[in-house]
């Protein structure tokens, strides 16, 4: 028997092979590099090689408090957001087993935003933590309530986040048309954006991103068993209800710590699965794998778009996902057939 | 005849339809049992039960005297593999990755793939006959090949064990023939192998024990050439008949006498 190529890969994979890793390393090269450029464009351009010695040796001088403590902490942001996004829709396309789910359909994006109205028209989310607190209870809470309403089928899932969504938006929607101010505060968090986001409290959430992260590969191997149908995974003993009860409590944290801090940033988690279905060849944990290299990539690069796009100030990265997301999918369709949809 | 796995008297029902009530059956072990009946006789929900894809509303299902319920899901994933009749395969899923899925319960949360994982699945790959088609995408195989493959993905589960509904459905006649000779060589190497059939003939000329099934009921159970007669086919199917000896291997052959209306 001959074995093209074996390498340890994570504890989910079923089986990896060299060309996988080759791609994972390949992928994570590509992500430093754009790590490196993002911290070093901007209104006061910093030298790549700067911004290796300042994070590496650091010296004081301006360019290196700027990358230390503007630029560093605002890519660290956008890998965390990234990653969460484009996991959290990974896991939701495996679950929902619909290719055009994306995190926004556990209602949680709706609930952030409602929440956010409601606690700025009650006056108490003054300020970035109050904001985020608030995105944060309203996104727990809208997804218990699909969850809870949803958690028996797939389809009876998103039908409830679709409507719910449609509640939560609405009744916002007309309590900012009655009041101005909160209008106004809602309107710079709902583009999504990562500037200026980095002076807020982040540490909470991007812990929380962080350990859903390793817990939705850990999973993995699971939602490998579930995605040969909710009977074969039942008699290989993947406790079916668990594995989807968990899936959607990790979705819930990394979509809703990345909505409660970055607002709600389109695509990313509709989009990178896509990207990286292909190579993933029916694996979750490389679909996953591929997608917490592939989702911060996506979101520097807009970031460093946001920032180059206009010369007199900042687009909202929002803004520039959905303009790379929307040829980026007309691409995958074009490229892998409407059957990748 | 021993029997390890056992029906006690259960009652089964979806919603407020009751399939079964009070029924009972000894799987014998190493033995290939086939169960056969009309459509919507309870074969399917039998065998779901058996596997505990359905919890029996009274009586229960046992495995070495002790309730399948109670069993740790691994661990009762480590005896009985199932292969349903609507399995998904994942787009994309070359062959060897889903037969490595079989290994789910023998691994660890954070154990990384094993060398007797490696081996499982090369074994099951050669027992069932798939070893060329390791690396082809499961979607573009064949009925008859595809369903070899997830046999193999059972089979890499290594379960003494081994539970199908209708395996043969959807194909062609010699595949169906292949693949019955696939379980009954399985059932040779010291597996116990339980089938949801279709074709009563293929059923006798194949099972040691069938179990013949209407509304819910065992009607009959038993060698083939013990308890299939005229009265039975009869009985069970609606349908009149005459029982010759198969030429081939001289187990019951069913030859209906139905002509047009």
């Amino acid at each position: 028997m001959t074995v093209a190529g074996r390498a340890s890969g994570p504890a989910g994979a079923e089986r990896t092979v060299a060309p996988q890793v080759g791609l994972l390393v390949g992928g994570l090269v590509l992500l430093t590099a754009v790590a490196v450029l993002s911290m070093g464009v901007g209104a006061h351009p910093v030298p790549p090689g700067d911004v290796v010695r300042a994070l590496l040796d650091y010296q004081g001088t301006d360019n290196h408090v700027i990358v230390r403590d503007v630029r560093g902490p605002r890519a660290l942001l956008a890998v965390a957001v990234g990653a969460a996004l484009a996991v959290s829709g990974a896991l939701i396309q495996t679950l929902a087993r619909n290719p055009l789910a994306e995190p926004g359909i556990l209602g949680v994006t709706a609930g952030a935003g409602f929440a956010i109205t409601i606690g700025s028209a009650l006056g108490l989310a003054a300020g970035q933590a109050g904001e985020l607190g608030f995105a944060v209870i309203g996104s727990v809470i809208a997804a218990l309530l699909v969850t809870a309403v949803g958690r028996r089928s797939p389809l009876r899932l998103v039908l409830t986040g679709v409507a719910l969504t449609a509640v939560l938006s609405g009744v916002a929607l007309g309590l900012r048309l009655m009041l101005p101010d909160v209008f106004d505060m809602y309107r710079f968090w709902s583009v999504g954006s990562l500037a200026a986001r980095e002076q807020a409290p982040l540490a909470l959430p991007v812990a929380a991103i962080v350990v859903s992260l390793a817990g939705a590969l850990l999973l993995s191997r699971a939602l490998n068993a579930l995605a040969l149908g909710e009977n074969v995974a039942q008699t290989l003993g993947a406790g079916v209800g668990r594995v989807r009860a968990a899936a959607l409590v990790l979705i819930t944290l990394l979509c809703g710590a990345a909505t409660a801090v970055a607002g709600p940033i389109l695509f990313v988690g509709l989009i990178v699965p896509h990207l990286v279905r292909k190579p993933a060849a029916g694996s979750v944990p490389w679909l996953i794998l591929y997608a917490m290299v592939l989702g911060p990539v996506l979101l520097l690069v807009a970031d460093i778009g946001s920032r180059v796009l206009l010369p007199t100030g900042e687009v909202p990265v929002g803004i520039v996902t959905a303009f790379l997301g929307g040829p980026m999918l007309i691409w995958a369709v074009r490229r892998y057939g409407a059957g990748s949809l | 005849m021993t029997a390890r796995l056992t029906a006690r008297d259960i009652t089964l029902r979806y919603g407020d339809r009751v399939v079964s009530t009070r029924l009972s059956l000894d799987v014998p072990d190493g033995a290939f049992t086939a169960i056969v009946g009309p459509n919507a006789c309870g074969k399917s929900t039998l065998l779901r039960a058996l596997v505990r894809l359905m919890r029996p509303e009274a009586g229960q299902v046992e495995l070495d005297g002790r309730a399948v319920g109670d069993y740790a899901p691994k661990t009762l994933a480590k005896q009985l593999g199932f292969l349903p009749q609507d399995p998904l395969a994942p787009e994309d899923i070359k062959v060897r990755q889903l037969v490595s899925r079989g290994r789910f319960p023998h691994q660890s949360l954070l154990a990384l793939w094993s060398p007797e994982d490696e081996e499982a699945v090369t074994e099951a790959m050669a027992a069932a006959g798939v070893e060329d088609l390791a690396g082809r995408p499961v979607q573009e195989l064949s009925g008859g090949q595809r369903q070899r493959v997830w046999i193999a993905m059972v089979l890499a589960q290594r379960t003494p064990y081994l539970l199908l509904d209708e395996p043969t459905s959807f194909l062609d006649i010699t595949h169906q023939y292949q693949l019955l000779g696939l379980l009954a060589r399985l059932r040779d190497e010291g597996r116990t192998v339980i089938a949801v059939l279709h074709d009563i003939n293929q059923a006798c000329r194949f099972a040691d024990h069938l179990v013949a099934m209407r509304d819910g009921r065992v009607v009959a159970e038993g060698v083939p050439g013990d308890i299939v007669d005229a009265a039975l086919i009869k009985d069970v199917f609606d349908l009149p008949s005459v029982i010759v000896p198969d030429p081939v291997t001289g187990t019951p052959m069913i030859v209906p006498t139905l002509q047009g209306e």
